[in-house]
């Protein structure tokens, strides 16, 4: 049996209360780290985690709270950015559905750790009821001690709050989140100085995504030395990752990081292989904005290695024939989906989302989205698709964000490996929009 | 913003004297401003918009927002400015129930699109616009979260999954019988949002 960590106990009833969730184990973290080590105690076990940002960017968590300024007398924060909205990615939504008490402890250990006397968890406003059931459990954790003064005896006290976004992907961009949470339009900010520094209400700051913090429940509990020795090279421990497409068991798997691909898509265990006996055609690795792969590509490396979930693996080749394990937003096409339409689908995405800041990003995908439909509509013309060349590489890195980035690298890895589907629409104008949802009704 | 909606409810006097948060609404604003420290009572503005649009009929009047402006004592731009930055609140009068259906990849390929067009055949509307009696809104909205059990479709505070259409006639048979969705401010919510 592969090990889980986050969502060992996910079967069991009632997992959703705090007795429950005590019972099997929970806030042995807090218990530990309260009674027994100090905060700099509790970063030292995260930084030998190697426990690296589950929100997508894969940045070393125990290096991000090394960065965080503690001038005397000024109040530093947590925020948990729970803003999920990455397409292809809900695992965060499905851990604190069910087990909310997984955020709550490693909010309280990660807070003990970083000095917050206060935490915040912004949830993106489509979440509300999500955000009810974590009211619930902070509710819980207040009642039995767990928040509030002078926890366990130790001196530390803590507060922790949710609050709801209202629709807006940028806000998952942690300065514009910061703003969101500040009461203003999610514009994101300049970067120096980093919200370390100068982040919520320009008071130290720091900001993780809620599968991270919930790992650091394991890492403190089992210590980060026997954490680092689960999963592969630097991709140490265990990762959520959303599977999604058309797959015959989507959802959410925890895996350890280095299970080979093939394994995720095709094992029972995980994705149990493509829906209606089709064949893969491409794969979305990590979310929306990763580069997506063609079939040879995701299974095998450009060296004929086995791709393996991890963060190296899956880069191996860099864009020109690997991606990125991102959020884990996995998203499975089969061999009837049309790349040029599922790419108008974030192409839309990106520019509905782009806040309007940067020229380059505002402007750029817009274009896009214009360009690409016309690839639908029958009125392009081969040389589009070096016009789409030439825009999504102008946007890249010419951006406050990486919302850029995030629009322009999609746009690029489709023309890399389905430049062939881009200009036969625009020779045969021959696109038809198959009916997806009668084929993919179950044969009875 | 249209220039016919403000013009109407501009000047309604009558109106904004009837724009006050509910005993019960103004407990949970008062709550929510306290979990910020003392003079950072704007960030509240968000989940106070919530709380306005589900408490003054679906939509954020010129009025609503220059009350909320009132009630956090902010200038009005401030609260304008977010209010249409986010993609949950309307700026525009909408049917009691508004649909909003996925239709970024995940659930374009699991046939969002076809949901799409059940629905429109269905209400005899296009995406955008709202039933003659008013009670929905058909609209697409962009990722939420719920690829995994594609197609889904969001109305109110409610997530509705793994849609086929044999799943949208009961929804919108629930709907129009019960005459609106489950709202923020409907949920127990003794300290939430």
């Amino acid at each position: 049996m592969a090990t889980t960590l986050l969502l060992k106990h996910i079967a069991v009833p009632g997992i959703k209360s705090l007795d429950v969730y005590r019972n099997m184990g929970g806030y042995a973290s807090v218990e530990k780290a309260l009674r027994t080590l100090t905060p700099n105690q509790v970063t030292e076990e995260v930084k030998k985690s190697g426990l690296r940002g589950r929100g997508g960017a894969g940045f070393p968590t125990g290096m991000k709270w090394g960065f965080l300024a503690k001038p005397e007398g000024v109040p530093r924060y947590l925020v948990c950015n729970a803003d999920e909205s990455e397409p292809g990615t809900f695992k965060d939504r499905y851990l604190m559905e069910h087990i909310p008490h997984a955020l709550i402890e490693g909010m309280i250990t990660s807070s003990y750790a970083l000095g917050a006397r206060k935490s915040y968890i912004y949830i993106r406003g489509e979440y509300f009821y999500v955000s009810r059931i974590l009211q619930h459990a902070i509710d819980e954790a207040y009642a039995a001690g767990w928040l509030g003064e002078n926890i366990l005896g130790s001196g530390f006290s803590h507060d922790c709050y949710v609050q709801v976004g209202a629709g807006a992907y940028i806000c998952g961009e942690e300065t514009a989140l910061l703003e969101s949470l500040e009461g203003k339009r999610g514009n994101p900010r300049i970067k120096p100085p980093f919200p370390a520094v100068a982040g919520l209400w320009g008071c130290p700051t720091v900001v993780n995504n809620v599968e991270t913090i919930a790992a650091v429940c394991p890492i403190i509990t089992m210590g980060g030395e026997a954490y680092s020795k689960i999963g592969i090279g630097k991709s140490t421990g265990t990762k959520l990752i959303s599977a999604s497409g058309h797959i015959n068991k989507p959802g959410v798997y925890e895996i350890e990081l280095g299970l080979p691909v093939e394994e995720f898509i095709f094992s029972d265990a995980y994705c149990g292989g493509i829906r209606n006996g089709r064949k893969l055609k491409a794969v979305v690795a990590g979310g929306s904005s990763v580069p997506i792969l063609p079939a040879e590509l995701i299974l095998k490396t450009a060296q004929g290695e086995p791709r393996l979930m991890s963060y190296e693996s899956l880069a191996e080749g860099g864009f020109q024939t690997g991606t990125m394990l991102g959020s884990g937003g996995f998203i499975v096409m089969d061999d009837q989906t049309s790349i040029v339409k599922n790419l108008l689908t974030f192409a839309r995405f990106y520019h509905h989302e782009s806040c309007g800041q940067c020229s380059p990003c505002r402007e750029g995908t817009g274009w896009m989205e214009k360009l690409i439909s016309k690839f639908l509509s029958g009125t392009a013309h081969e040389s589009d698709v070096d016009l789409l060349w030439d825009i999504q590489s102008k946007i890249e890195g010419k951006t406050i964000c990486p919302l850029g980035e995030a629009a322009a690298w999609p746009v690029a890895a489709a023309i890399r490996h389905f430049k062939s589907e881009f200009l036969e629409l625009a020779r045969n104008k021959s696109y038809v929009e198959i009916n997806h949802y009668k084929r993919l009704q179950p044969v009875s | 913003m249209s220039a016919e909606v403000h013009g109407t409810q501009k000047f309604d006097a009558t109106k904004r004297t009837q724009i006050v948060f509910s005993a019960s609404a103004m407990a949970l604003v008062q709550k929510l401003i306290s979990n910020y420290p003392k003079g950072k009572e704007k960030s509240a503005l968000i989940p106070v918009l919530h709380i306005a649009q589900a408490e003054f009929g679906g939509w954020l009047s010129p009025e609503v927002m220059d009350y909320v402006a009132s009630v956090l004592q902010i200038k009005p731009v401030e609260v304008f400015e977010v209010a249409s930055f986010y993609t949950m609140f309307h700026l525009k009068p909408v049917g009691k129930c508004v649909l909003e259906v996925c239709q970024t990849s995940s659930c374009w390929l699991n046939g969002a699109e076809d949901i799409v067009h059940y629905i429109e055949k269905k209400l005899g509307i296009k995406v955008g616009e709202t039933t003659p009696d008013g009670m929905f809104t058909l609209k697409v909205a962009e990722c939420l979260g719920s690829c995994g059990t594609a197609p889904m479709l969001q109305c109110g505070a409610s997530y509705h999954e793994n849609l086929t259409y044999t799943k949208v006639d009961q929804i919108l048979e629930q709907y129009a019988s019960e005459g609106r969705p489950r709202y923020y401010t409907d949920l127990d919510y003794t300290n939430t949002l």
